[in-house]
């Protein structure tokens, strides 16, 4: 008995009862938690992954077609047996999911209705038949049906050891054939006939995936239900091919990605005993896929709107050194000032802008500030706004040269080409109008003045 | 060895091709000879596609057979090398140049079998020999439109094998690519290798190519260039829709009756 006081488990075991309920679910000591969560977790990563090659062969509507037609199968399985094991369901819903699939390949292939049309027809017809037999089971008064209802939303909780058992193992098989048949899945994801074409057995590796993506949504319908069981398929993916652009990368991210929302899932509805962990997930993982949207790099709206940014700021200080280097050819002295008033003549730009631009180029030493007001190039400025002004009236040429347009026509072409011809491109332009002097207003190209181009 | 009769490598013989009941290809009947640079030649909806997927044993056949060095063409194919065209793909799909090419060493590996060191310096070599070595772990969206049909070229090339079959590699490419399918054509030449490409621009066949088959819904002639790419034969591939024949196969697909098969 003095041995017992001093053992420090039973120390833990009355902190963690005093501990919040939100710091406690991190300690698991909850059995029936750790059941729920462990569950959740692996049908979040074998959906994540699965999902990937729906999404990648443009099957995603597919997968919310399957998930639907699932429920007949589950309501079949439990009327012809009268038990709820989960190996009997997802027997039942796996067959069930493979009728839909066929339905629709048959109808897309032997009527003139088309694939979209078939999917909606599959996803209702099948759901509708589900229905229906889900309300005569109820009615038929067997006390076992109990809980039947809840492959619509799904329901985590209601999940025993031998649920999480089977999907831990299916889990664990899907994943293994994934790992086995990467390089083929990748092959017939990317260009299946090439497969073919090289005495692949296509046609039975398309099952295996199908049957495999069947499988993902069949083991996730208790805890997430038929309706929003495709979320859990595709958003995971959707956000993962933000991040990478590796498919092993982005199965194994969109396979965590679907298990932090499991887990977020989890975690919510055992804070909140009302909260349903299906729905949450799929709350989590849509917002996992808003953040990807949204900061993902190059790829992410952010790094998106920041680029333009930098384009649009390149442009207008390109547009302000072109503007001062045509006035310098104009008053024959390149360093010739413009005022505030002047620029805005030639650009018509935002004030403010203008100001920040100026502001700018003065930083990067290729304008100063004569006085209060006129601004001017310095010997850096003159050189690139010499390069600018060549790129421009080359292309002005070259347009008016090759594609015989009318010198008047030419100018707004040019004012956006030359802010992107890069010095590879010069060099075509150059050799292509034989290293020309004048552009087609009879003014002056700058000769190149960088050492790239003296030598070429 | 023995010269007589060594089977050709590709033969096609009395092949009819139908969708949904209507013939798109009429009794061809065509052997290509070794060592060959062939352009399948023939107006838009000839069936020029349709061809080389029959022969890559990708379309049912509604009556004949391919032969392939003599084998099946189920068989046989693996002696092929295909080289779709550019737009069947999503070009993109999450993965680099070099792991494209690498799918052409694929048929060289057992099902589930991982690519080894070699098939990895096979795919780099045939990256190099269509100048595109410095692009081999570009994710592939990021390539331009010629840049892509130069790492399907090499894919084909990664599948080392004696015979090409092309679908329209010069569509939609820059000069600097043609130039380099047309260098990478003569290669193959030289090898031995008998190369059939699905080729649009009438111009430049002579320069390009020593074969010609012009083809629209059946075979209209098949030969040297010199001899075949004659303006009468082009009148007769280009000029005046054969109504009838596109009649009767409209008839055969309204029936849906088809006596073959």
């Amino acid at each position: 008995m003095e041995c017992a006081a001093l053992n420090p488990p039973a120390v833990l075991i009355s902190v963690s009862a005093s501990l919040a309920p939100w710091l406690e679910f991190f300690t698991f000591r909850d059995i029936n938690l750790r059941l729920i969560l462990a569950g959740c977790v692996l049908l979040g990563i074998s959906a994540g992954v699965l999902g990937c090659f729906a999404f990648l062969r443009k099957r995603s509507l597919l997968g919310d077609a399957l998930a639907h037609s699932a429920l007949p199968g589950v309501c079949a399985a439990f009327m012809l047996t009268g038990t709820k094991d989960p190996v009997i369901i997802l027997i039942g819903a796996t067959v069930s999911c493979w009728v839909g699939a066929i339905s629709i390949d048959l109808i897309t292939k032997h009527t003139r209705v088309k694939e979209e049309s078939a999917l909606g027809m599959v996803l209702s017809v099948f759901f509708g038949a589900g229905i229906l037999m889900l309300t005569h089971i109820q009615r038929s008064g067997n006390a076992s049906q109990a809980g039947l209802d809840k492959f619509l939303f799904g329901q985590a909780s209601s999940m025993l050891d031998r649920d999480v058992w089977t999907l831990a193992i299916v889990g664990t098989i899907m994943l293994c054939a994934v790992a086995l048949a990467y390089k083929e899945f990748k092959l017939i994801s990317f260009d299946a006939e090439f497969g073919t074409a090289l005495g692949l057995p296509t046609r039975m590796l398309e099952i295996a995936l199908s049957t495999l993506i069947v499988l993902a949504v069949a083991i996730g319908l208790q805890a997430v239900g038929v309706v929003l069981m495709a979320a859990m398929l595709v958003t995971p993916a959707a956000a993962a091919r933000y991040w990478t652009d590796h498919l092993g990368n982005m199965l194994l991210l969109s396979g965590f990605f679907g298990a932090i929302s499991g887990a977020i899932g989890t975690y919510i509805s055992y804070l909140g005993p009302r909260m349903p962990t299906g729905p949450w997930m799929v709350v989590a993982v849509t917002i996992v896929f808003l953040m990807s949207l949204l900061v993902a790099p190059k790829r992410g709206i952010i790094a998106r709107v920041l680029l333009l940014r930098r384009i649009r700021r390149k442009t207008a200080e390109e547009n302000i050194l072109r503007t001062l280097y045509v006035t310098g050819e104009k008053e024959q002295r390149m360093d010739a000032p413009s005022s505030v008033a002047e620029l805005q003549q030639f650009r018509t730009m935002n004030p403010w802008i203008l100001d920040r631009t100026l502001d700018r180029l003065m930083d990067r030493g290729l304008v100063n500030e004569t006085r209060e007001g006129f601004f001017a190039l310095t010997s850096d400025g003159i050189a690139r706004g010499a390069r600018l002004t060549r790129l421009h009236r080359l292309w002005e040429l070259y347009l008016t040269r090759k594609l015989e347009l009318a010198p008047d026509h030419v100018h707004d072409d040019a004012e956006e080409i030359e802010h992107i011809i890069t010095p590879e491109l010069e060099a075509l332009l150059v050799a292509a109008l034989d290293d020309p002097a004048v552009d087609p207003h009879a003014k002056k190209i700058p000769p190149a003045m960088d050492r790239e181009s003296a030598i070429s | 060895m023995s010269t007589a009769q060594k089977p050709a490598p590709i033969e096609v013989h009395d092949v009819t091709v139908a969708y949904r009941h209507r013939p798109v290809l009429w009794d061809i009947d065509v052997t290509l000879p070794e060592g060959n640079l062939i352009a399948i030649c023939g107006p838009n909806g000839a069936g020029k596609s349709t061809l080389i997927k029959a022969i890559m044993g990708l379309v049912p056949l509604a009556s004949g057979k391919v032969e392939i060095f003599g084998k099946p063409a189920k068989q046989g194919r693996t002696l092929v090398a295909y080289v779709p065209q550019r737009e069947s793909v999503d070009w993109d799909f999450p993965t680099t140049a070099l792991d494209v090419v690498l799918m052409g060493r694929y048929g060289h590996l057992p099902l589930f079998g991982r690519p080894r060191k070699r098939d990895k310096e096979i795919a780099r070599q045939s990256l190099e020999k269509v100048g595109m070595l410095d692009y081999a772990d570009r994710q592939i969206s990021q390539l331009s439109g010629g840049q892509q049909q130069r790492v399907f070229l090499a894919r084909a090339l990664a599948q080392q094998t004696r015979v090409y079959l092309m679908d329209e590699p010069f569509a939609g490419v820059d000069a600097s690519t043609e130039k380099a399918i047309v260098v990478l054509l003569r290669d193959l030449r030289e090898q031995g290798c008998t190369v059939a490409v699905v080729h649009h621009d009438l111009q430049s066949v002579p320069e390009y190519f020593d074969t010609v088959m012009l083809l629209n819904l059946r075979l209209v002639a098949f030969g040297p260039v010199e001899t075949t790419f004659t303006s009468e034969n082009l009148n007769k591939t280009y000029g005046g829709r054969l109504s009838l024949l596109t009649e009767v196969g409209e008839r055969l697909r309204k029936s849906e009756w088809s006596a073959r098969r």
